[in-house]
């Protein structure tokens, strides 16, 4: 339960954590808020020769309207920052909502928006909203930086486009489509806890009342966050009444998830709250795109 | 060789200057080269919040930070949460009063939470205490008695 040995630098600029990233390569980790490498390196899970501890660099922490009216988040930004943020509460009423799922009060005063993606653990948030709001990631390197897709980056089991030199340094998530609504619901054992299954919806209605445009993106449920493709392609130009929603929700446990069982949860009850969680998130989507007031 | 770092840390008002190893965790810093044992080591993977400490006024969880990212920083742990010696905390009274603990693992890291959250929240519901604790595992009390404490404590802070 101890750690092994590494050598650690703790860089107050970017360039010099870049630099240390691009000399150390692959046995070298970037140190976000540690709420997740920490404990695999107490359990040995993870056993890197080099931590670049990235906390001394104030200028990743920040929370700004995007030129298209969405957010831009520096990596380092705390949990907590944004959980309590007045601007993203006004702009972003889907990521306010979310921030308070994630681990508990200490975890959040440490973890970082960054670290989380980096992560990319299939059981979290952030990555599976990344995916509903097609949110991208900032990657910088020494050879320079690049804009990475949510639907590109997180490419298996805590995996990711990321070269092993490169960090994430800030994530843009544009904003919900005019009209649009959302919602996110996740089951856990105990609150703040990994979800045993997850759901983001985010849904619009065209001037018919038909399905204009609809994302539902799922986690705890396979090796990363998952869209529930069949389920959108069932709902993509159909009026959502609760048939269209009952039969999305259904091809979602059924055809878009293949998953785990272990000794959380076992696939059938995950698939069955697939059904669920597909159906209460599209329901309160609905409502809010129909500007309804929706509590929890 | 593996590094030795010279750090410099504020606990409980009182400035250490120490030599560490990067590997050494916040949690046996304060417990084995400060013989702070008040901060307790229950799980050592960031589930159980026995550890929990203030780093810069925030309740963190000392067993997920190293020594050497203290460095400069500023640390509360329960040693330094009664005004003296011969008087408990406000906090610590209401647990006292209450019955919130057994055996009293958990305690040191259930009042480092629960500081910083009266003196933000000083009229809490019983869902924002029971959502304060939620990163604090109890095997005891089923928590019931320390939710009372806390609505006791509440009103002892506010006097």
């Amino acid at each position: 339960m101890k750690p092994p040995p590494f050598d650690y630098y703790a860089p107050e600029t970017l360039d010099e954590a870049l630099a240390l990233m691009a000399q150390h390569g692959y046995g070298a980790k970037a140190l976000a808020g540690g709420q997740s490498l920490v404990p695999t390196m107490n359990f040995r899970l993870a056993a890197p020769s080099v931590l670049v501890d990235l906390n001394r660099i104030l200028d990743l922490s920040y929370i700004r309207t995007a030129s298209d009216g969405g957010l831009l988040i520096g990596a380092m930004t705390r949990h907590a920052q944004a959980e309590k943020s007045p601007k993203v509460a006004d702009t972003y009423p889907l990521l306010h909502a979310t921030m308070p799922n994630i681990g508990h009060p200490q975890i959040r005063n440490r973890g970082t928006l960054g670290g989380s993606i980096a992560h990319a653990d299939p059981a979290a948030e952030l990555p599976a909203l990344l995916r509903a709001v097609q949110g991208r990631i900032k990657a910088q390197s020494a050879r320079g930086s690049r804009w990475i897709d949510a639907d590109d980056f997180f490419t298996g089991f805590f995996t990711t486009a990321l070269a092993e030199d490169e960090l994430i340094t800030e994530i843009h998530l544009p904003p919900l489509p005019a009209g649009s609504g959302w919602a996110m619901q996740e089951v856990a054992r105990r609150h703040g806890d990994f979800a045993l299954v997850g759901v983001f919806a985010v849904l619009k209605l065209d001037a018919s009342g038909r399905c204009e445009h609809v994302r539902i993106s799922m986690f705890g449920v396979g090796d990363g966050p998952m869209l529930a493709e069949t389920a959108m392609g069932v709902l993509r130009g159909e009026k959502l009444d609760d048939d269209a929603i009952a039969t999305a929700a259904e091809a979602a446990a059924q055809k878009d998830v293949d998953p785990p069982s272990d000794v959380h949860a076992t696939a059938a009850f995950r698939r069955h709250l697939v059904n669920v969680l597909v159906k209460r998130t599209l329901t309160q989507a609905l409502a809010r795109a129909a500007g309804q007031e929706v509590t929890a | 060789m593996s590094q030795r770092i010279p750090i410099t840390v504020r606990v409980n008002g009182v400035t250490y200057q120490r030599e560490v190893e990067p590997r050494l965790l916040l949690s046996d810093f304060i417990r084995h080269e400060l013989n702070l044992t008040g901060t307790h080591v229950g799980c050592e993977h960031g589930v159980c919040g026995a550890c929990t400490i203030l780093f810069d006024g925030q309740p963190v969880r000392s067993c997920l930070l190293f020594a050497v990212q203290a460095d400069g920083h500023d640390i509360l742990t329960v040693e330094g949460l009664a005004p003296d010696p011969d008087h408990l905390h406000p906090i610590q009274e209401a647990f006292h009063e209450a019955h919130a603990l057994q055996c009293g693992f958990c305690t040191p890291g259930f009042l480092m939470t629960l500081k910083p959250f009266l003196e933000e929240n000083p009229e809490p519901t019983d869902e924002e205490i029971r959502e304060a604790i939620s990163g604090n595992l109890c095997r005891c009390t089923g928590y019931d008695h320390i939710v009372d404490a806390v609505r006791i404590a509440a009103e002892k802070m506010q006097k």
